[in-house]
Formats: C-alpha cells, structure tokens, sequence
C-alpha cells in the first residue's frame, strides 16, 4: 500500500526545461508545486572535472542509466522490436535539468510554416504533394499566437543572437548580440552571400555577454571551452534549468524538488487525474502524491509511456489511423552534409560552444520553391564550431583506411583541417511510423518499455540528397581542396549518433479527433493533465527544438493558472 | 618535469584569473554561476624545491584485468593499429594496453549501465548490439580466437608475429574472415580500434595518452578553461593540461 501524502495544487513529472518553467511560473503566482525527478541533484559545482571527453562524451556520465530503462525500437511491424542495450542515435537526460543540461544551446523558433504546414503547403502546392500516408497537420496555433512565449523564453534564457532574414517576425530584438564570429564562421559567411543566401548568426543559449535576466538571475559569459554536448557548464554561461528557472521557483518557497523520485503511473477517477504513483528509488517505497493538476515535462519517450500506462487518453492504432497517444512521432534527418579538407589551412576547431555557428534557412521549411522536388519542408544548413574533441573526431578522407599507418597519419594531419557544413533536415510524419508499450522488454520496475516503430521514408531519402547537394556547394565556395559527403541516406539507425530531436507521441492540434492537447497542452481528454514537451509537436522541423518547447512552456504556464481559476477545456 | 607541471600550473591559474576577470559575472542579483569561486585551483602556490625533491611514481603501471599474455597481445594489436610514426608514440608507448585493461574492470567492462536483461534475439543490423556477452568476455573470446588464428595461420603466437603478417591476422577480424562462434570478429576488431583511439586521446588520468602525447600530435591543448583569446582567431597552437591541472598539483 503506497504511503498517501498531503494534496498539492500541482505535480510535476520531470524536472527539466519545460518543469523549471513551469514550476517557476506557478510559484511566482502562488501555487504550491512538487517537482518529481527520478534522477539526482545537479549543479554548476558539478562541472569542475567535466573538460573529460571519455567519461562524458563516450560514458555518458549525464544519461539515463540504460541498465534500468531503455526504449525498444524496429524499423517497421514486420519486425521484433529490440532493446537499445547501448547509446547511439540520441541521448536520454537524467538528474536535475534533464537534456536542458547537456544540449547545446542552439535555440531556435520554429518558422511560422511548421505551425500551419497543412494548410500552407495545399495552398501552394495542392493536396497531391502530400503523401498518401504522410500524417502531417496544422498545430492548431499561428506562429504570431505563440511569438510573445518565443520572446519570453529567450528573454529568460539570455538567447544570443541576431535576426534571421528569413524567419518569422519577431516583437523584439535578442536579449544580447551573437557570439563571436570565427574564421571559419566567416568562410561560410563569405561562401553563402556569394551564393546569395543569407547567412546570420546561430541564436545561442551560450551567452555572448554577462547577462541579468528578468527574473533577476545573473550569468557569465560563454568562455568557448568547448565542452558543451553530452557536458554540464562550468560557468553557468549556457542557460539550463538548474541555473535559470529552478533557482526563481524554489525562492517562492512553494517549490519542492524531490530527486530520485521515478513516477509509474498518473492516477485517475473518472476522466480527471487524481495526482501520480511514484517510486523513491532510494529507498523502493512507493508513494502517493495527490494534486489538483497533473503536469508531464519528461522527455518524449516518458510522456507517452506514462500516459499509455496509466490508461489516459486514447491509445493511437496505426492499422486505423485513430486515437492520439503514440501518434505521429518524428525525428530527423542529420546525414546530408559536406565535409572539407583544407591542405593550406588550419583552424581553431578545438575551441568552440556549442550554438556557435553560422545558419542559413533558404531551404528550410517552405522558404523555397517545391513544385518539381519530391519532398516537402527541408532544413537549416549551418556551420557549427562546438569543439572537435580527439576521441570522437577523426575525420580521414574517403578512402583512407580505418586503421594502421594510413589511417593514424591522415587522422593527425587533418585534425585541425576540416570544416563541415551540415544540414538539419525536417522529419514528417507518416501513418506508421508511432510509439506504443513493447509486449515484450521491461523497466526495473516490470513496467513495459516504450517501443518506437520508424524508419527513413523517400521523403527524408530525397531530402538528404537534396541537402547534401546544397552543403556541397557551400564548401566548394568556401575553398575546400577535397569534399567528402553522404551517398545515399540508408536506412534509420539507432546505433550511430544523430540527433536527440525525437517529437510527437501527445501533439497538439486544434481537433480532439486528431490531436491529444490543445494549445494549452491541455488534454482534450482529462483536462486537468497537461503534457508538455516536444511530445506536442505535430511533426519536426528543420531546427534544434528547445525554443520551441521553451515557447509552449510558457504558453501551458499561462493555461495552467487560467485553469486553476476557470476549471474546463480552456481551447 | 617538475618545471615544466609548475609553469603549467602558473599558466592555468592566470587562465583562470583571466576568466574571473574577462566573463564579467555581475554579482549580486540571483546569483548561479556556483562553481566560479572553485574556479581557482587548490594550491597557487608551489614550491618548486618540493616540486624537484618529490619524484612521482606511476603506480597505475599493473593489470587490473588482463593476464600478462592478454596485456601483451592487446598491446601488440594496438600498436598496429595505431603505430608510432614521424608524428610521434604509438599506441604502445602511450599506454593504451593499460587504459583498455583498466576500464575492461570497471563499469564499462561490465556494460554495467547498459539494458542487458533477457530475451536475447538475433536483430537487424540498425537495432545494435543485441549479445549477451559483456565487454570483458568479449576481451577474453577475441584475444583467444587471434590467437588461434595465428597459431592456425602462421604457427605462431600473435605478439610473435612480424608487423605484416600482424596487420593479416587482424585485417581477418576486421573483415569478418574468421569464423566465430560466440562473438562477431569485426566487432571485437572494432571493439578494439574505438578503445585504442580512447586509450591515445583520454584524459592522462585514465593511463593512456601518457604525458598528453596524444594530444600533442595533433596539437590538441586538453582540458582547457577558456579560448576566448583565440576562438577568433588564425590557428593557435597551445601546450596541452589536462584534469590534473585543475586540482592544481
């Protein structure tokens, strides 16, 4: 019999960015929160030993511990799903500040075509462009309806940056100028205007200046130490939830953090939630926390799972294309990109952070023409200086072999003479492509794992090429004397590393037949549990997600207080 | 060189004092930027008599794991991979025999944080790694089979063997060329590989890279606290520190 506590006004599942924000905006209007994060305690101190590429980078020192949870994953229905015994593909956050800790900054808005994407590509293109089984649909909210919770969240985190001449309008400028712009930046910055794209700065979370938030947190500058992925900052300098919305929330004094607190199960009567099971990992006690309002903030894979185990809203079937948990899961496409040799120069490409870079976005979304181009949407193409470190960057010539004399010698010539342009392709949704509870693997707990079923469709095949042909053209501009790239796409793997951009499972939508929450993340089918993530994006665009998950946080803030006065489906 | 640790050490505290000077963290407010006052290491100041008179042993210079013939074997097989040339040490002389032996009999060799509970089935190639023998075994059958097969292909034990006929037996493995039973050849070869380039590039603090010649090579400064002086500009090259250095002995 778990142990009943004392009702709170909300529960939180998953203390990362969308939990600080969320905890951090109720408490400022009174609310009484208890954050529950299975992980441990974090904080900057942590970060003393942390310039170590081999306990960080290649252990993964701030990940999931694989041991006791994993995802189980078949490129389609036809196989066995298996267990990701190992990391590759993505990384899963643990502890305090969840994947807000170890990402790069890179914190992007979402153009206003993703939100409407439906819509806006019948209108030019027809309803034939669209794949019979491709699932895409509109978010059920404008880009200028989400713009001020864009604006607010980059205000809170101290976004570096400077506009980007082909993105969405923006109320106000960033809160501070874009870091600073390296030689090899500058390379792709001449390539690119030369070719008539237009080039800016990467807006980045890894602050340019010393800044003081609103909220009145102070941070320090970004000291381009290069250890920013898979890695916590040292400085405080990248914005995480530990050093920037946590701290607002806890002096309230109506914040409570619990750590090594793992949530099993929301509980319900009716089509209410009555607060969540969870387990104290450190001592096994389960517990009872009741709440007026439930709110899940884990990352994608836990936000879905914890809702088909809990039996809460509909349970998504790929054979019908009905029910919403599970639904439309995307990911994205990272392998079209041009690597260039460079005999006559070096770079400084040991130093770095992890949102420097230099963008263009003249084919992403629908900034370009796709009348005689078999995909839709595409992606940003950048330049990223975060910092190549010696184990995981070897880069050779095609062609050299992968080990002895050859190989050692071109690895240490070329270390520090290769630039990559690389795009960050979109990923659509299709019909079956979804994420359900595996018949088969179990947590620590006997509770089933999350399977994904999903692979690379023509769509993302086209999109590669087409992406690498464009980062091809880049590099041959910016002077490289050799150009490796991508031949072909291949299928989806989960065992090399490719993004931690994993969407959908709970999407938003204005529909409750085709959509799990509305623009509040409120669910349309119990309406006192919100979900709030990248779970709510309807498909993935071109860009990393944090500015836009940072935006619905704030946007479900605001929805989270209207309904704690109002009560009922707030959309 | 006792000189030389103390000049580094002088070096990584004006870094350091650079840094405390240069990120102009406004204080007061709510402030977050918790480890800046642990930014400075322990001891400032060194002795440098002490320094001199204090010769340092490596006492992590054992087995923690391999035999003596296995250590011998991966130290051979390494070297190949990895071999001394015009740019500087191989594998052997950077000690990656000792880092793979001393990480095989910790976490990783246990594959400890990994899923490693049952059914085990036979998966696609995208699905990865789907054994259920753990890295140390894997240790164990790989070296066994090279061995076999240079006994079988050349009547000799492997670390006997000359350079070429070395790079035959493992170009074999490499290429999946050998037929084994428990475990796949060309994943113990790339077992191998991924650790030694780990064992020539790690932190000195896990018994490779000896003396950071690693990062020497190829002009990779380590675990530096800042490049705000040079992120902007031509090719820098800067002697390497490592984790050591931040605890400032």
């Amino acid at each position: 019999m778990a142990k009943k506590l004392p009702k709170v006004d909300v529960v939180i599942v998953g203390v990362g960015w969308a939990g600080g924000i969320i905890a951090a905006e109720l408490t400022k209007q009174g609310l009484n929160c208890v954050g529950l994060e299975r992980g441990k305690e974090r904080k900057t101190e942590d970060y003393f030993m942390v310039h170590d590429e081999l306990r960080y980078a290649l252990r993964y020192e701030l990940m999931q511990d694989l041991s006791k949870e994993t995802i189980t994953f078949r490129g389609n229905e036809k196989i066995r799903a298996l267990p990701m015994r190992q990391y590759g593909s993505f990384l899963l956050g643990d502890g305090l500040g969840g994947s807000g800790v170890h990402w790069n900054g890179q914190t992007y808005r979402f153009l206003p075509y993703d939100f409407e994407i439906r819509s806006k590509t019948i209108e030019r293109y027809g309803e034939k462009k669209i794949p019979k089984d491709m699932t895409i649909q509109d978010w059920g909210i404008t880009y200028d309806e989400l713009e001020p919770y864009f604006d607010k969240f980059e205000k809170m985190a101290g976004i570096s940056g400077e506009e980007n001449p082909l993105g969405g309008k923006r109320s106000n400028p960033y809160p501070t100028p874009p870091m600073k712009t390296t030689p090899s930046l500058e390379k792709f910055k001449k390539a690119a205007t030369n070719l008539k794209l237009h080039p800016y700065n990467r807006p980045s979370a890894n602050l340019s200046e010393a800044y003081t938030n609103p909220d009145g947190v102070s941070r320090a500058a970004c000291q381009y130490c290069a250890y920013c992925e898979r890695f916590g900052c040292e400085y405080g300098a990248k914005a995480d939830p530990v050093v920037t919305v946590l701290p607002v929330a806890k002096k309230t004094g109506k914040f409570e953090i619990r750590t090594h607190s793992n949530v099993r199960r929301v509980l319900k009567t009716g089509n209410k939630a009555t607060g969540v099971l969870y387990v104290d990992t450190t001592t096994g006690e389960e517990i009872e926390q009741p709440a007026d309002i439930v709110v899940l903030t884990s990352y994608v894979f836990n936000n879905v799972r914890l809702l088909l185990q809990s039996g809460i809203g509909r349970p998504y079937d790929p054979k019908t294309g009905t029910g919403v948990i599970g639904k439309n899961y995307a990911y994205q496409v990272q392998k079209g990109s041009a690597t260039g040799f460079f005999e006559k120069e070096e770079f400084n490409t040991y130093a770095g952070a992890g949102s420097l870079g230099m963008v263009i976005d003249d084919y992403n979304g629908d900034n370009f023409d796709h009348s005689k181009l078999n995909f839709i949407h595409g992606g940003s193409i950048a330049i990223s200086q975060t910092g190549l470190r010696p184990i995981a960057s070897n880069v050779v010539p095609k062609g050299t072999p992968s080990w002895g004399k050859e190989f050692k010698a071109n690895s240490i010539k070329y270390a520090n003479r290769t630039l990559s342009v690389g795009g960050q392709g979109s990923s659509m949704p299709f019909k079956h492509h979804y994420l359900d509870l595996d018949p088969t693997y179990k947590d620590e707990f006997g509770d089933p794992l999350v399977r994904i079923t999903y692979d690379f469709e023509e769509q993302d095949r086209q999109l590669a090429k087409y992406l690498t042909e464009r980062c091809v053209d880049i590099m041959k501009e910016m002077g490289a004397d050799r150009i490796d790239s991508m031949n072909e796409l291949g299928p989806y793997d989960i065992t090399t590393y490719q993004s931690t951009h994993n969407t959908g499972g709970v999407i938003m939508g204005a529909d409750p037949n085709t959509s799990a929450v509305n623009n509040y993340m409120q669910m349309w089918d119990a309406e006192n549990v919100f979900v709030i993530g990248a779970t709510a994006f309807a498909h993935n665009g071109g860009y990393n997600p944090t500015g836009t998950v940072g935006a619905l946080s704030y946007r479900a803030a605001e929805g989270i207080l209207s309904y704690k006065q109002k009560g009922g489906i707030l959309a | 060189m006792p000189e030389n640790t103390n000049h580094q050490e002088k070096n990584e505290s004006l870094t350091r004092r650079r840094f405390l000077k240069s990120s102009g963290i406004a204080l007061g407010g709510l402030a977050v930027g918790g480890a800046l006052g642990s930014l400075i290491p322990f001891k400032e100041k060194t002795n440098v008599e002490n320094v001199k008179s204090k010769k340092t042993e490596n006492y992590n210079l054992a087995l923690m794991y391999f035999t003596q013939e296995q250590f011998r074997m991966v130290e051979a097989a390494t070297e190949r991979i990895f071999p001394a040339d015009d740019n500087g040490p191989g594998a052997k002389d950077l000690g990656v025999a000792y880092f793979i032996d001393h990480q095989l009999s910790g976490d990783w060799g246990f594959n400890s944080r990994e899923y490693m509970q049952p059914p085990f089935f036979k998966g696609e190639k995208v699905q990865g790694y789907q054994g259920r023998i753990r890295r140390r075994e894997i240790f164990d059958i790989g070296l066994r089979e090279l061995q076999n097969h240079s006994l079988t292909k050349y009547k000799k034990n492997f670390i006997d063997l000359s350079e070429e006929e070395q790079d035959d037996v493992l170009t074999d493995f490499a290429e999946d060329k050998v037929n084994l039973t428990t475990i796949s050849a060309s994943g113990f070869f790339t077992m191998l590989r991924s650790s030694t380039l780990e064992g020539a590039y790690s932190d000195p603090l896990y018994s490779g890279n000896r003396n950071m010649e690693g990062w020497k090579m190829r002009n990779y400064p380590g675990s530096q606290m800042a490049y705000t002086d040079v992120i902007d500009k031509k090719f820098t090259v800067i002697p390497p520190v490592s984790l050591k250095d931040h605890l400032g002995h």
